[in-house]
């Protein structure tokens, strides 16, 4: 039941073996090339590693420790996602009407045209199509918490999941990323998500892999007019983690509210990449990404805000802040601001340096170990991002996961 | 308990101390005045410990220590306090965080129990009442926002928590109004014991009709050039400077 799919050559899984390959998307995927750095979308992200292993597509384990990803203190929904593939047995669906999930089948999966490589390598060989749909009005009386996880050498995992939320609908995510530390793993995961009129939605993304792992999260999220919508995507722990966010505001009076945090350390990545497209008028985003980098990490952003001729009396803010805690840690961060419209408000910042020495000699002068001055200070740095978390026990598991990582002091 | 012998320290090759010498027995206040740039903020940097500045020559001992051998961290928990001329902010970190972690490293270091949750908020209730510090600041992040005067309420604050042996004041009397200065002041003297000292750097005479000193000592080119009691700081208040400069330059 395994099969390995190599550098640009990608193995023919026949559909008799797995029937997954979506040959249209396959077809696509032939006449592109693994990007480089040399793609301007790719500057400071190698994908080198990724290339030189030999990836399989792995059953579902059935003894994977997922429930290490379980969140305390929290009733939710749960749905287990193993290997990249739709686990129903560790899963608990809502059964109340209005809500639906379902799995698409390979020959139902409508191949588009594809931006990137990455899309169509998860396109040709995906593990898992996951459909949620919620009906208008809907209120959800708990998150749903989707778990992947990886198990098994050097596992290919890339499921797709399609959330659609009906108008004046109430609904909340939590998505979390694990693997088992021993084995490698290549997560490419596709999101889209569909915001209906009016309805709100949070999505935190908690990604807590290992310095095996590779995590691809393409992210593209259209909402309608009047509804609102956060996504909270932390990065605790993973070797190599990109993330491209796209969120398209497709109607008027919009709030939308992107933040982030990583905390990459040894040889670790993490490479966000986001773009808001301002389409109409009277639309809110807020974006905030902060990084604390430590050894010879290396962090990446890159945050577009696209305002169209259209969207006057858009407010965007947005703001990247990073502290460097070790000279060999590199951050990369680029905004972009394109603007059409001229009655609008915008803002944005890009800031990169040390921790403050005024304030690390205040704690120290107190008595604080240069460590916990360094921590106070950090946490104090990061929390500022883990405040937009709503939820109290997604942020409480989220600290509880940094501290334990020596990350933060609370 | 503090005994600083030919203290010589410059900063970016910039000679600042030179051969300051100083003692402070167990009790004593001594009130430090000087002309501005003269060095005395860069004193009390030094024996605070801030890196930046490099110790060329001389010792300090405190109760009988080598203080320049010792982390800022470290010399804090071994009693000794200063409270800053300009204390920074420090957006995000809670007063009352910060001071739960400096005070139960200090027992740590002195091989005290910790205090628990309990005992400590009484200590905070207890301490913020002497220098009638408002309880919400105590709860807001270090120094945010303060007012000026807020901030060197905050110091004594501090001060007060962490109970040191040795109190160094950076002018923590400029910028407050009368009533905060009778407030600080007021502090200061409720902290005064027998085994406690403080050295109190300051530009006006006001301060020490609130705090007594025993001596007062004028620093000038780095170094302590005139000595008396409290009727010398009434002689600069009336005279100004100029006359030790000549008499100091007279002899350089
Ligand atoms: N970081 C620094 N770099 C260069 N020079 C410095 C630095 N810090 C202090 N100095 C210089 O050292 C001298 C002494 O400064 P210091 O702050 O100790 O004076 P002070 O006596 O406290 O003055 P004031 O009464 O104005 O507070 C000044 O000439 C000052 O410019
Ligand atoms: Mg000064």
């Amino acid at each position: 039941m395994e099969e390995t799919i190599t550098n640009n050559q990608i193995i023919d899984i026949e559909r008799s073996v797995l029937s997954m390959v979506n040959v249209h998307a396959k077809a696509q995927l032939d006449q592109m090339q693994w990007p480089t750095t040399r793609d301007e979308e790719w500057k400071y992200t190698r994908t080198g590693r990724i290339t030189k292993e030999s990836w399989m597509v792995s059953p579902i384990q059935s003894n994977a420790p997922w429930q290490s990803l379980q969140i305390e203190n929290l009733d939710v929904y749960t749905i287990v996602i193993i290997n990249g593939q739709f686990y129903s047995q560790a899963s608990t669906l809502p059964t109340a009407a209005g809500i639906t999930i379902d799995t698409i089948a390979p020959q139902e999966r409508i191949a588009t045209s594809f931006g990137h490589f990455f899309e169509a390598l998860q396109a040709a060989y995906c593990t898992s199509h996951l459909r949620i749909v919620i009906a208008d009005k809907v209120q959800m009386d708990r998150p749903i918490h989707l778990i992947h996880f990886n198990d098994g050498q050097k596992v290919l995992s890339q499921p797709t999941l399609t959330i659609e939320v009906g108008a004046f609908a109430k609904a909340s995510f939590i998505e979390s990323f694990g693997s088992n530390s021993t084995e490698q793993s290549f997560g490419n995961r596709k999101l889209n998500i569909h915001v209906g009129e009016n309805a709100h939605v949070t999505f935190d993304k908690i990604q807590d892999l290992h310095d095996n792992d590779f995590l691809m999260n393409d992210d593209q999220v259209h909402i309608a007019k009047s509804a609102q919508f956060t996504i909270n995507t932390l990065t605790i722990d993973g070797g190599w983690t990109r993330n491209q966010l796209h969120i398209s505001l497709d109607g008027e009076n919009i709030e939308a509210s992107l933040n982030g945090c990583y905390l990459p350390r040894r040889n670790q990545l993490v490479d966000n990449h986001t773009k808001v497209d301002h389409r109409f008028a009277h639309c809110n985003s807020h974006e905030l990404y902060k990084g604390l980098l430590n050894d010879r990490s290396t962090g990446v952003f890159n945050g577009k805000v696209h305002v169209h001729l259209d969207a006057q009396k858009t407010n965007a803010y947005q703001q990247n802040a990073n502290i460097l805690l070790s000279d060999e840690a590199q951050m990369n961060s680029k905004p972009e601001l394109e603007i059409y419209a001229d009655d609008v408000k915008c803002s944005h910042g890009s800031t990169t340096g040390q921790l403050d020495d005024e304030a690390m000699f205040y704690l120290q002068s107190r008595g604080l170990s240069p460590d916990n001055a360094r921590r106070l200070l950090t946490t104090a740095f990061i929390n500022d991002v883990l405040n937009h978390v709503e939820n109290e026990a997604v942020r409480a598991h989220v600290i509880q996961r940094l501290e334990q990582e020596g990350l933060l002091y609370h | 308990m503090l005994h600083i012998k030919g203290l010589e320290a410059k900063i970016e090759d910039k000679e600042i101390l030179r051969g300051l010498s100083l003692d402070v027995k167990p009790g004593e206040v001594h009130a430090i005045m000087g002309p501005n740039g003269s060095g005395k903020s860069t004193l009390a940097s030094v024996l605070a410990g801030r890196e930046d500045y490099e110790v060329t020559a001389g010792e300090v001992q405190f109760n009988g220590k080598d203080l320049l051998d010792m982390a800022p961290e470290i010399r804090s928990r071994e009693g000794l306090f200063l409270a800053f001329q300009y204390p920074v902010e420090i957006p995000g970190v809670s007063n009352m965080n910060f001071l739960k972690a400096a005070v139960a490293e200090k027992r740590k270091h002195l091989g005290l129990e910790p205090l628990s949750a309990k005992e400590f908020l009484k200590l905070v209730s207890e301490k913020s009442k002497l220098v009638e510090l408002d309880g919400q600041l105590a709860n807001r992040a270090v120094n945010e926002g303060f007012s000026g005067g807020e901030k060197k309420r905050n110091e004594i604050f501090q001060m007060a928590m962490l109970e040191p042996t040795l109190g160094i004041l950076d002018e923590t009397d400029s910028g407050l109004d009368i009533d905060a200065l009778r407030i600080v002041a007021n502090g200061v003297n409720a902290l005064r014991s027998p085994e406690r000292s403080f050295v109190l750097i300051t530009h006006y005479q006001r301060l020490l009709d609130y705090i007594v000193p025993d001596f007062v000592h004028v620093l000038y080119k780095g170094r302590i050039v005139k000595s008396g009691t409290k009727e010398l700081a009434l002689e600069l208040e009336e005279k100004g400077y100029d006359w030790i400069k000549e008499e100091v330059d007279a002899h350089a």
